[in-house]
């Protein structure tokens, strides 16, 4: 009995499209320790753990391109801040859509640390969730496999002016555009 | 007051599209209910007792008649013609259809206004103080800073999914209005020495089940950086709060386990990444909200005393002493529209009322009202020779009870006859203290006092904070009541003590008459309900509430929460 479990996506959303994906995202079982576990091969996702306790090992894989990580919600982004440059794809779980730490993750890797490659959301990824994925980063999305991806697509266009600043934007709306002047068709004061 | 301009329309127009379909996809059973729920949330829509509720955000309690007169026309149209204005400056439609919501935000939508982040685990309307930009005792008008976080919070992408809810509440005047001390953050305009204008930062303060008065992480945050210092805050939040425990989630649970020091530590290295960055605030973009909120047409006016021109007018002069407010223009005053009227649940406000009070704006208050935190309304730019003529047109609808401030004028949640939360009805328990106390001559002898109601302890209605706070709770499958003293919000803020074993519905009146007597018994000249309360403790009043059985009803109940 392997100590780890495969998960991998027919499709994924990349860069605004669904393509076709070859990685796995190896998650730990159980009893499953960083440190143990045998990453098979392929193109394999691993734990940010795992990397940690078998850094060594790895380091030629990831030389070839064939290694990612992945953070769970509650890791912090600077952890592996020097080894950002060495993995084809860095994936951040959402374990339930309604936890909130991956979005500072994303922002922290690209905003702090300046990472460019490929931002993998996977987890609890919901077409509700992409629009501000993309803004805080993220380029690639595991979406739910149980939902239609080509809807999900739908996710990333839902607004088109936004007020903050964030990884897509660097400027805040105020710096962006002039504002101020009021709208012809307002009739504000004039009642229903 | 702010108007938005075409990128404050898209975006909201935006927002009504995705929701439309979102709501679609529920129907449609694309969703299930459980992902819908966080996505309704962010709009405003609770399922509640009997219906939908929907909670319409009111920015900082700022409303133009065209808004008001909207609420009408929802409250005719999708409710059962009344709505219910909140501790959060916000209104509330208890009997909504879900089908009909993408409708009412696109009615919404017409007049300027949204149920954005009403609700949810992400930073809710920034609330203020009801008499900004009018209050003689303003450092600065807070209200285009609240405008500024509006803007940057809406739909704030990385701040969408907290460990918590997160408010905010922003007060620029030297007596605190705002109950900034129980926010998650308060906000305190400052002039530094050099007159500078900055803000005081207060986190973690909140109530709910862990009551706390929140604590000042840094003195004086230069204006430009309210923003940047805002999100640093937000930062920190978002990947230390805790997330295993909905009861320990609150900003308030992570800045008491590390402590307010190395919080601000947190904070600061956190804000010396985005310091000076692209959202720091920019003089021209403060004027070009700021101008929205410029002064009114003043008219140079003499300062009057109205009470002079109808000498003898009792009624008169008890509403010209308690619903009328200074007004830093001389010739003008700022007029409380008390929604606290005898029988009337605590807020609320029929659709003739909304249209009938934004005929009075328009005519008394260039065209503009305010929601107060204690559910009430304010015309705040009406001429003191116009004074009269507002009383008697007000009375006639109902809303000039002369009791602001006042025992009648309490604060109360929903609780049971709406919420699901609710372990105890407040609105009853409300009605009866205000029955029983309805003599006017004796609330204007007993004086300031605040007494606050929560159906439960999620404290919507403020009982930490109270003079005299009622918690509804349950012993049993019973309501009961756990009484408080003490409690005090602005600049005094502090937490209220229990007096001792809870109490049943009808005993709750005379309770509030025993605690009354207490007070009047040792009042020296000048002293409010709460000085009393403080300067003697808890003890004097609970004996003497506890001394004999009270009647009607059930016994005093022994119980855990005591
Ligand atoms: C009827 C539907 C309502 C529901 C389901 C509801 C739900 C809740 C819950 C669950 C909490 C506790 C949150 C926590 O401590 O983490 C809470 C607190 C609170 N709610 Fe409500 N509430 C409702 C109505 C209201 C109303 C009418 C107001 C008045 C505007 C209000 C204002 C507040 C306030 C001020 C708190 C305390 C916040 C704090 O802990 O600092 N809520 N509410
Ligand atoms: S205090 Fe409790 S009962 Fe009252 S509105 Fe809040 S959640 Fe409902």
């Amino acid at each position: 009995m392997p100590n780890f479990e495969l998960h991998s996506h027919k499709q994924i959303i990349k860069h605004r499209e669904v393509v076709d994906d070859d990685w796995s995202v190896l998650k730990l079982v159980e009893d499953g320790t960083p440190d143990t576990v045998e990453v098979p091969a392929g193109k394999i996702i691993v734990p940010l753990k795992v990397w940690q306790a078998q850094r060594e090992q790895l380091l030629g894989r990831a030389a070839r391109k064939e290694l990612g990580i992945w953070f769970a919600s509650d890791e912090l982004a600077n952890t592996v801040k020097d080894d950002l440059d060495k993995f084809a794809v860095i994936a951040v779980d959402f374990p339930k859509f309604s936890d909130g730490r991956g979005y500072s993750i994303a922002y922290n890797l690209r905003k702090r640390l300046g990472y460019q490659g490929e931002l993998r959301a996977i987890g609890d990824v919901l077409r509700d969730q992409l629009f501000q994925m993309y803004r805080c980063g993220f380029n690639a999305y595991a979406t739910r496999q149980d939902r239609n991806i080509h809807d999900a697509l739908k996710g990333l266009t839902v607004f088109s002016e936004t007020y903050q600043a964030s990884v897509d934007n660097e400027l805040p709306l105020f710096r962006r555009h002039p504002r101020g002047a009021l709208p012809e068709h307002s009739d504000l004061g004039a009642g229903i | 007051m702010y108007r938005y301009d075409q990128y404050d329309h898209l975006i909201v127009r935006e927002r009504i599209a995705q929701y439309r379909d979102q709501v679609r996809r529920r129907l449609a059973d694309e969703l299930t209910e459980e992902e819908f729920l966080p996505l309704r949330l962010q709009n405003g829509l609770y399922m509640q007792r009997h219906a939908y509720m929907l909670r319409i955000a009111v920015p900082y309690g700022l409303l133009s008649t065209a808004q008001m007169r909207m609420f009408a026309h929802i409250a005719r149209k999708y409710d059962r013609g009344y709505g219910h204005f909140t501790t959060r400056q916000n209104i509330q439609f208890n009997w909504i259809e879900l089908e009909q919501t993408p409708d009412i935000l696109t009615d919404l939508a017409s007049v300027e206004m949204h149920a954005i982040q009403t609700s949810g685990n992400c930073i809710r309307n920034t609330t203020t103080d009801e008499y900004a930009g009018v209050a003689a005792d303003e450092i600065i008008d807070p209200r285009p800073y609240a405008e500024l976080i509006r803007q940057w919070s809406t739909f704030h992408p990385e701040f969408i999914a907290l460990p918590r809810k997160f408010k905010i509440a922003i007060n620029g005047a030297v007596e605190d209005r705002a109950a900034i001390a129980v926010h998650d953050i308060g906000l305190t305009a400052v002039r530094n020495d050099a007159g500078e204008v900055g803000f005081k930062f207060m986190v973690g303060g909140g109530l709910g089940r862990t009551p706390i008065i929140g604590s000042v992480i840094n003195d004086f945050v230069p204006w430009q950086h309210l923003l940047t210092y805002t999100e640093a805050i937000m930062r920190v939040y978002n990947q230390f709060g805790r997330r295993d425990n909905k009861y320990k989630a609150r900003i308030k649970i992570l800045v008491k386990a590390v402590g307010a020091e190395e919080f601000a530590r947190l904070v600061e290295a956190e804000f010396a990444d985005l310091k000076d960055g692209p959202e720091t605030l920019t003089r021209e973009e403060v004027e070009r909200v700021a101008q929205w909120f410029n002064p009114k047409p003043y008219l140079t006016l003499p300062s009057i005393d109205p009470r002079a021109e109808h000498a003898g007018d009792k009624a008169f002069a008890n509403w010209l002493q308690r619903n009328v407010k200074p007004h830093k223009v001389p010739g003008y005053a700022s007029v409380v529209l008390s929604l606290k009227k005898t029988g009337v649940p605590p807020g609320d406000a029929t659709a003739e009322q909304m249209d009938f009070v934004a005929d009075l704006a328009d005519k008394y208050s260039f065209g503009e009202l305010r929601v107060t935190h204690e559910q009430n309304l304010v015309l705040a730019d009406v001429e003191q020779s116009k004074l009269f003529e507002v009383w008697q047109q007000a009375k006639a609808r109902g809303l000039a009870t002369p009791n602001i401030g006042l025992l009648t004028d309490m604060i109360s949640c929903p609780g049971g006859d709406y919420c699901s939360l609710a372990n105890a009805k407040s609105i009853p328990i409300a009605a009866a203290i205000a029955e029983r106390f309805d003599n006017l001559d004796f609330q204007h002898d007993i004086g300031d006092i605040e007494l606050n109601i929560s159906g439960c302890i999620n404290a919507c209605g403020h009982h930490h904070v109270g003079h005299i706070g009622v918690l509804g709770v349950d012993k049993d499958g019973a309501e009961w009541y756990q009484v408080s003293i003490g409690g005090a919000q602005g600049n005094e803020s502090a937490i209220g003590k229990i007096i001792g074993p809870s109490f049943s519905a009808p005993q709750m009146p005379e309770v509030v008459g025993r605690l009354l007597e207490v007070y009047v018994k040792n009042r020296v000249e000048g002293e409010r309900f709460v000085d009393v309360a403080q300067r003697l403790g808890v003890a004097p009043f609970k004996e003497h509430v506890y001394a004999t059985p009270i009647p009607a009803g059930a016994k005093v109940g022994e119980d855990e929460y005591a």
